[in-house]
């Protein structure tokens, strides 16, 4: 079934000290591709059957007020099957 | 004169800012986040803690609390509001307050006796503060640094709504040093620090934060 998935990152200018640490303990363990990391939130929103586009509004709605706070982040709303 | 101190699940400081209240002078009255009503109060303080877990954001979720739409209700009026910590992400998260308050640049959580410098002593909750005074008071949080786009910071400035700013090395990567703000009106201020837990020195640092509390009840009386 399909659901609805937000996903919200710090904006690119705000400085992301956990994408840091991560990027940073990255190489500690052997791993060496990254230039850098930024770490964010995944919601996964269910509705019943699929969603529509009404509800897909809402979400976005939410996703402003709620979910993320737009003085900081970003957020992009999905449906994913 | 009667200054409410708001108690969501999760706070920590409440009684602390009661007794501080109660310290300066005035009268506090316990407010709890599902209240209905602000049982007429004069002023309100948000104390510091971690409302709802600070799960999602912090106070993200206590901006929604049923006693926060009275809260900038009577705010907008010009009710004096004073956002101590967790207070201070709560009215961020409200929009009485521009900027965020987000996880501090080393990732620590401090805890520490912190100088400030008190740049505005035109608010009602720094009136009792000379301009340029230097105080010695609490600070402990994990998500204290405070950020906000470049016309926000030229538009706080320029205005003088910064009310205060960290002394020395910046301890949490906040821009311009800044430890708390006021709103254009300079009924609503959040700071960073906790000057409730600094009102006598058998527990405190110093009884310099006191002046907070004193500052609103001078305002109150005049």
């Amino acid at each position: 079934m399909a659901k609805i998935v937000v996903d919200v990152m710090l904006k690119p200018e705000i400085l992301d000290p956990q994408g840091n640490a991560v990027a940073s303990a990255l190489p500690r363990l052997g791993f060496t591709f990254a230039t850098s990391v930024r770490q964010g939130k995944r919601f996964e929103i269910e509705v019943v059957g699929d969603p529509t586009a009404a509800q897909l509004a809402e979400v976005e709605k939410a996703a402003e007020v709620l979910l993320s706070n737009p003085v900081i982040e970003n957020y992009v709303v999905r449906v994913e099957n | 004169m009667r200054v409410g101190v708001i108690t969501f699940p999760g706070t920590l400081d409440d009684r602390d800012a009661a007794r501080a209240v109660n310290a300066g002078g005035a009268e506090a009255v316990a407010l709890w986040h599902a209240d209905a009503d602000l049982k007429n109060v004069d002023a309100v303080i948000l104390p510091g803690g971690f409302s709802y877990g600070d799960y999602l954001r912090c106070g993200a979720i206590s901006r929604f609390a049923p006693v926060m739409k009275l809260v900038i209700e009577a705010a907008g009026k010009g009710m004096p509001v004073l956002g101590i910590c967790n207070g201070f992400q709560v009215l961020c998260e409200s929009h009485l307050l521009p900027g965020a308050l987000t996880r501090n640049s080393d990732l620590h959580f401090l805890c520490r006796d912190q100088e400030i410098e008190i740049t505005n002593t035109k608010t009602v909750w720094t009136s009792s503060y000379s301009e340029g005074q230097k105080i010695v008071i609490p600070l402990k949080n994990g998500e204290g640094s405070f950020q906000c786009d470049d016309d926000t910071l030229a538009q706080l400035e320029g205005e003088g709504r910064v009310i205060a700013r960290y002394v020395g090395q910046n301890p949490n990567g906040s821009r311009n040093l800044i430890a708390g703000i006021s709103n254009a009106r300079g009924n609503v201020v959040g700071l960073m620090p906790h000057p409730e837990h600094a009102i006598d020195t058998l527990t405190g640092p110093s009884a310099q934060g006191l002046g907070f509390f004193t500052s609103i009840l001078n305002a109150m009386v005049k």
